[in-house]
């Protein structure tokens, strides 16, 4: 019996909360903009935070799961904790060597350099600043699964005689050679001539940017233009993924012999895999969602206040109407449900405007610009939550206001 | 009996002064009477009125309505008796301006479950019964004051309440839809209803079997005529 009156009563206070909200239009648009502005807010952001994390993983992943790096630097270091590994010894082509000599279980080693914003120019055409040239060995390819379309990856041979060749990617092929074949054309990268021998296969668009703006060359090269005096990269990839332990363990111990760590002590360098780049990546994004989230809370407030404050000027105009309501057999319960409910309405309804415009304008976002964007669903379902106990945390106070009325009172009211 | 009233006592404590509304009334009404409350303002009829409705309770004393002693429920309790019980009617007549007549009469309904079914059935048969079967889907501000009253004597009929308490029904009417309504009321009569009528008007209570008078919280006189 109770069931079925509630239920009754459920649909009512449904009711009669839409005609009420559709009757006072303008003024629940108002009190609705800041759950609007809210949720839109954190959806907005979270799609983009999404998509873009979507992005570097598949990045990462293409890594592939045998392949790790060595390097000076810890991953996601900022500039003042820079210092601290400042004074570690460089990452040298010579450790390059001996792991490739010692250890068993590597497959394939490349130290790397790269060199950032680079122009690069081909008769009177030019590049955007916004190319990367990259200093490698003929496993430099394999290592980063960078395919070769046309042409050659450089030799052993062109390292060793440093040779002034280059391998180019996509955008740099559309950009200065949209009629001709690159193959065996004369470049000037960072002002100095280069070979063109090859070009690399198209990758795409990764960490919500292109992926084909490099220039390689040989390290060797790379060094005599710009200088010795810097830590490699070193690219190394193990025998197979069940070796990848293994690999790491050989890599390790080898270069802590070569650097000259004394046992006990911690490794003076860093081995990056695409779990530490995953991890690293999602500390980064963490910091972004705590802040949105932060923002989002303040907002939400504000809305509830609104919400809180537009339920109790409804409740003094509608004074009648509970009295009524209690004459004719409301209870003090059925009347605080009836304007939660309200209030909760009122609250969801302006989560579902915010999730809509929020989706709405990240996936435009993504369209007109290279940031990707995702539908972040568990935070569309945390939205709707959110909003519900906004509507119920601030309309618990004015509902129990109204249902505190004295009948007789209310019913007078003018 | 359907009421019955012993010793009740009302105060009001306005600041440091109390005021005695109700001085040890005793009342009994029957079942299928037509009783007005008269008196001047202040007499303490609209505080009887609100007892007898059990919009309130009173200090002192106990109030039995079918059987049951209200005196000492709580709200919750006062509530589902006022819906099942009791059906008002109010000199300004105390509709929801925004629902339609049939609505309005489904209102009661609601606060007791009744599905929407059976609703809908019922609040269309007690608006045919006052003769606005052609008017449910009207809203309050589409209808003239007599219709409206008439809404809101459907509304209280829809329950089949114990008493039917009218206060003031035709105050806000012209004299023409007044007696309309009063006709009205002599027809539910008729038709075995229990009529309380709260008026300070002679001729409107005239059309009552029986005259309760009060004057300073007493009953003055009590007359069946």
């Amino acid at each position: 019996m109770r069931l079925r009156e509630s239920a009754v009563q459920l649909k009512e206070n449904v009711v009669i909360a839409l005609d009420v909200i559709r009757n006072h239009k303008m003024r629940s648009f108002l009190t609705l903009l800041g759950v609007i502005i809210g949720v839109m807010s954190i959806i907005g952001v979270q799609s983009l935070i999404e998509g873009f994390q979507k992005s570097i993983h598949d990045q990462i992943e293409q890594l592939g799961a045998n392949v790790f790096q060595v390097q000076k630097y810890p991953v996601n270091v900022g500039h003042h904790d820079r210092d601290k590994y400042r004074n570690r010894k460089d990452i040298t082509w010579e450790h390059a060597r001996a792991i490739e000599k010692y250890c068993p279980a590597v497959e394939r080693v490349a130290p790397e350099a790269w060199h950032f914003e680079i122009v690069i120019k081909y008769r009177d055409r030019k590049t955007s600043p916004a190319n990367v040239l990259a200093g490698g060995t003929p496993d430099f390819f394999a290592n980063n699964s960078y395919y070769i379309d046309e042409g050659r990856a450089f030799s052993e041979v062109d390292v060793q005689q440093k040779r002034d060749v280059a391998v180019i990617g996509k955008d740099i092929v559309d950009a200065l050679f949209p009629f001709e074949d690159p193959i065996g054309k004369s470049i000037i990268v960072d002002g100095r001539r280069y070979e063109v021998i090859g070009t690399i296969e198209e990758l795409g668009r990764r960490f919500g940017g292109s992926e084909d703006n490099k220039v390689a060359i040989p390290l060797s090269t790379f060094l005599k233009y710009y200088g010795t005096n810097r830590s490699l990269n070193i690219t190394v990839q193990a025998a197979s993924v069940d070796m990848m332990e293994t690999a790491q363990e050989q890599v390790i111990g080898v270069l802590r012999a070569i650097r000259k760590v004394p046992p006990g002590e911690p490794n003076d360098f860093e081995i990056w895999t695409s779990d530490t780049l995953i991890s690293a990546f999602n500390d980064m994004t963490r910091v972004v969602r705590i802040g949105a989230i932060v923002i989002v809370s303040f907002a939400l407030l504000v809305a509830g206040i609104g919400i809180m404050n537009i339920m109790l000027v409804s409740i003094r105009e509608r004074t009648r109407e509970i009295g009524i309501r209690m004459a004719i057999g409301a209870r003090r319960a059925d009347i605080r449900l009836q304007f939660l409910i309200e209030a909760i309405f009122l609250s969801v309804m302006g989560g579902l405007f915010g999730i809509l415009i929020g989706v709405g304008l990240s996936q435009l976002i993504a369209l007109a610009t290279p940031v990707p964007a995702a539908i972040p669903y568990f935070t569309i379902f945390l939205g709707f939550i959110v909003c519900a106990a906004v509507g119920i945390i601030f309309g618990v106070y004015p509902a129990a206001k109204a249902s505190k009325m004295d009948p007789i009172t209310a019913l007078r009211y003018e | 009996m359907m009421i019955e009233l012993k010793d009740i006592k009302k105060d009001y404590h306005l600041g440091l002064e109390t005021v005695h509304a109700l001085r040890s009334i005793n009342l009994n009404i029957d079942e299928n009477e037509y009783v007005a409350i008269m008196g001047p303002s202040g007499s303490g009829k609209s505080t009887l009125m609100n007892l007898l409705g059990c919009l309130d309770t009173a200090t002192e004393g106990t109030y039995c309505l079918n059987g049951s002693d209200v005196s000492d429920m709580n709200d919750d309790n006062l509530a589902e008796i006022r819906n099942r019980e009791i059906g008002f009617v109010f000199q300004n007549f105390n509709l929801l301006p925004r629902a339609s007549a049939l609505h309005n009469v489904e209102l009661p309904l609601i606060y007791n479950g009744t599905p929407s079914s059976q609703r809908h059935g019922l609040a269309a048969e007690a608006l045919t019964k006052v003769g606005l079967g052609d008017r449910m889907q009207h809203r309050p501000n589409e209808l003239s004051g007599g219709q409206r009253q008439r809404v809101a004597v459907a509304r209280a009929l829809v329950n089949n309440p114990s008493i039917i308490l009218a206060d003031e029904p035709t105050g806000n009417l012209d004299t023409r839809t007044g007696d309309e309504i009063m006709d009205l009321f002599e027809t539910l009569h008729d038709g075995g209803n229990t009529i309380i009528l709260v008026t300070h008007e002679e001729y409107i209570a005239e059309h009552s079997d029986r005259i309760i008078r009060l004057r300073d919280g007493h009953i003055e006189r009590d007359e069946a005529r």
